[in-house]
């Protein structure tokens, strides 16, 4: 930027927001480049979670490593998991059982819904409305008191392993399933009460970190931040895993690709979760629920990606095996980490108040981010 | 019309109102959440994964270990350490040493799937803290007779 364009020969100010910030949900550092108020440019330094998941999964055996992927997207451990086990079953020549399938899909459903729901609150508490935050954390402890009943964690589940699933259900899962649909309806028009019709809410988000979908496109942005741009891409229709077909659900899509059409479609996103589960929870087929998988898991020397709709977006695991008990190479395509590249293009222009909201309405968990 | 309406509505903050409303509607006492924590400790679930314990045959109080090390493999950060010695009566591996590194545990539940004998087990106890690094590293006795936390008087 040449100093002619600035606004009364005010000079420009580079600004660190991060990697302490509260509003970057984790350790972002975003080095904002100032004109008064206003954003002429953005450049996101990561890497301050770098932990090296993809190699550690190198040096783990296909087993092993499963625990590791639930401590990159934190929030959504249970669908980080899916994706994982779907690869190496299809690495491995496996293929879960129907009721395992079903329980995977109800149990990824209801982790889109507590990540969702998470994003609501953390995101209205950043714009300003820290009321929503008590009300999701509620919901979702229903749905992690789910998870601790059936797989004993809350938050790094591991709750499925390769070939199935390790634990047969528990008494009553159906019901408290049942009881939580019910719930989150009402509560989700509480939570539309508090915020749709909000004026501060509207302001705030309408018009703020517009991006279209040829962006989407060339940056890789998938999710609903890709929906609310106007492209229904969502994985379970386009590539259908686990059994998704079977399910009747909508993808939900708005034009504008603005702060509050993802706020929209996040909120429809939990109604059509919802409605998947009711329909996954009356029909769970009996029978085994973990397929016959080799003790010592050596799969042929070959290469697999398989990609999952996660709540952030398109999660994809490659893993190339060498015939070994080790993955020869694991690289995971995170959605966050695409998603976070939009930032620059969504931030131009914008005040720095909007950044907040913008890095906000991302949905990025930096565990993720920077694996 | 709608303008008269928005005017109305921006006049007397109907959407703040709204909102108030529904933070009014939740003070009702069902909907309080909160626990008393360590007065009252919450009932987590059965198959909560927390503190490892070695079981005993309640029988004869001798342990269910066969020493046989499939936890030590299956264990993704390699933090068991079996120690074992022939017993030349027997022909039986004879348990002399356990030790578990609680500090590196992520309670996976790795090891708890490998162990053929229901010996290692991952149970509900959650109160791990301890106040040297040296004190997360637990022995066969501390695997055996579990954590001591301290009980608060409500």
């Amino acid at each position: 930027m040449s100093t002619a364009e600035t606004f009364l020969d005010s000079s420009e100010l580079v600004l660190n927001m991060g990697p302490q910030h509260p509003s970057t949900h984790g350790v972002l550092r975003v080095i904002l480049k100032l004109d008064g108020e206003k954003v002429i440019g953005t450049e996101c330094v990561i890497g301050y979670l770098h932990r090296g998941v993809e190699k550690i999964g190198e040096n783990r055996t296909y087993v092993m490593f499963a625990p590791y992927v639930d401590r990159m997207d934190y929030i959504s451990a249970v669908s980080n998991g899916l994706g994982y086990c779907l690869a190496v079953e299809q690495l491995g020549g496996y293929v879960a059982p129907p009721r395992a399938q079903t329980v995977r899909v109800i149990l990824t459903e209801l982790n889109r819904i507590a990540s969702h729901l998470l994003w609501l609150g953390t995101h209205a508490l950043d714009v300003g409305a820290i009321t929503p935050l008590f009300y999701t954390m509620r919901e979702r402890e229903e749905v992690l008191k789910i998870f601790e009943n059936y797989c004993g964690a809350r938050l790094t589940t591991h709750a499925f392993r390769i070939g199935g699933l390790q634990y047969e259900l528990y008494d009553g899962f159906e019901d408290q399933v049942r009881v939580f649909c019910e719930r989150m309806l009402t509560k989700l028009d509480e939570y539309e009460e508090l915020l749709t019709g909000n004026r501060i809410w509207v302001n705030r988000l309408t018009g703020v970190g517009i991006i279209n979908a040829a962006d989407c496109k060339r940056y890789g942005v998938t999710g609903p931040l890709m929906r609310a741009a106007g492209v229904a891409a969502d994985l379970r229709k386009l590539q259908p895993y686990s059994g998704y077909e079977q399910y009747d659900f909508d993808i939900p899509t708005r034009v504008n690709g603005d702060s509050f059409d993802r706020y929209v479609i996040r909120m429809e996103e939990i109604r059509q979760s919802v409605r998947i589960l009711r329909q996954a929870v009356e029909r769970i087929p009996t029978g085994p629920v973990m397929a016959k998988v080799a003790k010592v898991l050596k799969p042929a020397i070959g290469e697999a990606y398989v990609s999952v709709e996660a709540p952030k977006g398109e999660l994809g695991y490659f893993i190339v095996s060498d015939g070994s008990l080790h993955p020869y190479r694991m690289r995971v395509r995170p959605p966050s980490f695409l998603n976070l590249q939009a930032l620059t293009e969504m931030c131009k222009g914008a005040l720095v108040a909007d950044v907040v909201a913008i890095i906000g309405t991302l949905d990025i968990v930096l565990g993720e981010v920077d694996r | 019309m709608s303008k008269l309406k928005q005017l109305f509505r921006t006049f007397f903050l109907v959407d703040l109102l709204e909102g108030l409303w529904v933070t009014f509607r939740n003070q009702h006492p069902k909907h309080i959440y909160t626990e008393q924590y360590p007065s009252e400790r919450p009932q987590v679930a059965e198959r909560y994964r927390g503190a490892p314990r070695l079981n005993n045959n309640p029988e004869n109080n001798e342990t269910l270990c066969i020493s046989c090390n499939l936890c030590a493999i299956a264990c993704p950060e390699n933090l068991i350490v079996v120690g074992w010695e022939r017993n030349p009566e027997t022909k039986r591996k004879d348990l002399i040493q356990f030790t578990y590194d609680v500090s590196r545990c992520m309670f996976c539940g790795l090891c708890e799937d490998a162990c053929p004998v229901d010996a290692l087990e991952l149970t509900q106890d959650f109160e791990l803290a301890s106040y040297t690094r040296e004190g997360q590293v637990w022995d066969r006795q501390m695997l055996e007779e579990g954590p001591y936390p301290v009980k608060y008087k409500s």
